[in-house]
């Protein structure tokens, strides 16, 4: 009896610190305790470290350097601290996970100051009223910013785009429909050269149509021009992105009309395109999106006018991303301050796009 | 059917059989023929750009021949044309901006499709969706005005420690008490830095798409025989999407070699093969046509459509290839922008 009771001690007792783990499992994907104090001692632990042999004993500066040393010892800490209570596989588990974190917060950072910096540097641009509603005739670089403004090139980026949305959607959505509902022997080569071309640099677009417009049909560089070279580049991306919203579109629907005794035709028109209807948009506001920031585009087909042009088809039109760069390039402190001010106001059309672009996704369950 | 029972059927019927596949309406085939054409239009469209392109360029590459593409050069002033320096500085470019962007893409591609709390994984996507919508210029003014000053220490940095490696030399002395700044501004480094951050969305989301296409019997699998999430990760999701990976990077190579806006901004133009990446100047093609383009004569314009289509044979080799790696994957399925 004393012997059993004995063992039965025993056994509990070497078994006793599995026994509670087995009994109530710990959650996955979620940091208990021990991990918490880990990653944070890890953390603080270096940062001492750190700060003392990079700025006391060592005397070096640079924020940038002290951050990377700031990781390289935080990596040998937690590693270390990890490596006491758990497996190699964890230790490497969770080291790659810091690091994966460290790239998002690096890509989200850089992100994250374009936009802010953007707004902050044009700040003392956009503040002023006339910059909206004033263009740039008789403003020199270097006046002060209550004078002169960017509705000349708000203007011309609007109609441009608009001219280009109307040339590109139906090529675009038109090319979508042949891949994906009707096919034949060209599909294969045509989805090819349109994945291709979506990465088609913009510079190229703009050559072309200045061999095709301005040298052989002898047209002055004009807004209709800068519109033109937007579409060559804005039908692949709308094409391929479409072309993604209407295979996804269920064969449900389509067997449904065509058993109801519609044709071909009917059944797209009336059943797939509608179904897709805000991938479609996505679509087109993801293409507007690249189009309306294109630089090298109007800097080839269009000359930077400082005045209001309604026409696209006589005299040279500006828009915004031209009048960011001709501005940059005059380095004056004020007229850069512009540039600022007016790459803050496309990036802010980009951002309504965007969010346009997200609502529409989101609300019809579309895919993206 | 109606001449193997020919007694029960009215004979008006099988004089008159009805054809069971009739074709198809004639509205249908003009739908077809129309987006047929309408389809083979943008094939039409870019063969156009590199026939127009080419046929621009036969004037120049006659008179130049082969030089124009080992000159150095770029003094149309004194008839000396050659692209061989600004070829270089866009692999150059591209090279910084793909070696910065490849693996932050894909580590962050892995991030958001694996390892990201799921709350904050559509706001990751949208995130770098909306990285991708931001406009080249703007890049260009982050990397002038607010990158280039830290980027610079940087720079100097590595060509005090590396200085020794011809690609970190820097033709000044870096340990200068007052070191001159103006030896490390608008390099092939920083420009290909501002030109990463177009790079990577455009990899990152080929990568995440395809990362998130892995089969998810697989990765359950994976996880049943006690794999940890990066376990899951390294024999499972990265084994599947290697043609996406690769495919992502090409895309984003292609964007690199094209991108003229940034570079246009940043880049101090000089000529001449130079493989100091941290030094001040240098040229791409695209940035060369884009700063050249507005006062330029005759003959330089043609040398400047001929650069041009040097580019665009480039670009596309490059992105074809991508599409068709990424096409011949096993992952490709329904890879999107």
């Amino acid at each position: 009896m004393t012997t059993l009771h004995e063992r039965g001690d025993a056994v509990a007792a070497s078994e006793a610190p599995v026994a509670p783990v087995a009994r109530t499992p710990r959650k996955i994907r979620r940091l208990t305790p021990d991990d918490w104090t880990s990653l944070a001692g890890a953390l603080l632990a270096s940062f001492a470290l750190v700060t003392l042999i990079y700025e006391h004993l060592l005397n070096l500066s640079g924020v940038l350097g002290y951050l990377v040393c700031w990781y390289a010892a935080f990596v040998v800490v937690y590693a270390t601290v990890l490596r006491m209570a758990n497996s190699r596989k964890v230790v490497i588990e969770r080291l790659v996970t810091v690091t994966l974190y460290l790239a998002a917060f690096i890509v989200v950072g850089a992100l994250l100051s374009t936009v802010v910096y953007t707004f902050a540097q044009g700040f003392h641009a956009y503040i002023h009223l006339n910059f909206f509603t004033h263009d740039m005739t008789g403003v020199s670089p270097t006046a002060p910013l209550s004078q002169g403004g960017i509705l000349h090139a708000i203007v011309g980026t609007v109609i441009e785009v608009a001219i280009a949305v109307i040339a590109s959607v139906p090529l675009g959505i038109g090319t979508a429909v042949y891949l994906s509902e009707v096919g034949g022997r060209w599909s294969q080569s045509v989805r090819t050269v349109v994945e291709a071309m979506t990465a088609l640099p913009e510079i190229l677009a703009g050559l072309f149509v200045y061999v095709v417009l301005i040298v052989y049909v002898g047209m002055p560089k004009t807004g209709l021009a800068v519109s033109l070279a937007m579409a060559v580049t804005m039908v692949p991306i709308i094409a391929r992105a479409s072309e993604v919203a209407l295979r996804v579109v269920p064969n449900g629907l389509r067997e449904a009309s065509e058993a109801l005794g519609a044709t071909h035709w009917r059944t797209v028109y009336k059943v797939v395109l509608p179904s897709a209807r805000a991938g479609l948009a996505t679509a087109t506001i993801l293409a507007v999106a690249r189009g309306i920031g294109e630089t090298a585009v109007p800097l080839i087909t269009s000359g930077a006018s400082s005045f209001l042009n309604f026409n696209p088809v006589t005299n040279p039109m500006n828009s915004l991303p031209l009048y960011i760069y001709t501005s940059y390039t005059t380095h004056e402190p004020s007229a850069v301050t512009r540039a600022f001010g007016a790459a803050s106001v496309l990036l802010a059309m980009v951002v309504v796009l965007f969010v346009v672009t997200r609502f529409l996704s989101r609300d019809k369950g579309a895919p993206r | 059917m109606s001449t193997s029972t020919p007694e029960t059927l009215e004979p008006r019927q099988s004089r008159e059989s009805r054809q069971l596949d009739p074709g198809f309406e004639r509205s249908d085939r003009i739908f077809h023929k129309a987006s047929t054409l309408i389809g083979l239009s943008t094939l039409v469209l870019t063969g156009a750009i590199g026939v127009f392109l080419g046929e621009q360029s036969i004037p120049t590459l006659s008179h130049y021949g082969l030089a124009f593409f080992t000159g150095t050069r770029w003094q149309p002033e004194i008839d000396k044309i050659g692209i061989a320096s600004v070829l270089v500085g866009t692999a150059e470019v591209a090279f910084v901006a793909v070696c910065v962007a490849f693996p932050l893409a894909i580590m962050f591609a892995l991030f958001i499709s694996d390892f990201a709390p799921r709350r904050i994984k559509s706001s990751l996507i949208s995130a770098i969706d909306l990285m991708a919508a931001v406009p080249s210029i703007i890049y260009g003014l982050w990397g002038f005005f607010l990158l280039q000053p830290k980027a610079m220490d940087l720079s100097r940095w590595l060509s005090q420690h590396f200085g020794w490696f011809f690609l970190f030399h820097v033709d000044t002395d870096p340990n200068a008490a007052v070191w001159q700044q103006s030896r490390y501004t608008s390099s092939v480094f920083i420009v290909g830095l501002a030109v990463s951050m177009m790079a990577i969305p455009l990899a990152c989301a080929v990568m995440r798409s395809v990362f998130d296409l892995t089969p998810l019997g697989e990765r359950e699998a994976a996880m049943a025989l006690g794999a940890t999430r990066w376990g899951v990760v390294r024999t499972v999701v990265l084994p599947f999407a290697k043609g996406g990976i690769i495919g992502g990077t090409m895309l984003a190579l292609g964007r690199a070699l094209g991108e003229t806006a940034a570079v246009l901004v940043i880049i101090s133009p000089a000529y001449g093969i130079n493989f100091h990446f941290l030094e001040a100047g240098g040229q791409t093609v695209s940035a060369l046509i884009a700063g050249n383009f507005g006062n330029a004569t005759k003959a330089q314009l043609s040398a400047l459509l001929t650069a041009g289509f040097v580019l665009f044979l480039i670009t596309l080799a490059v992105n074809y290839g991508a599409a068709i790696v990424i096409r011949r994957s096993r992952s490709g399925a329904a890879t999107e922008i």
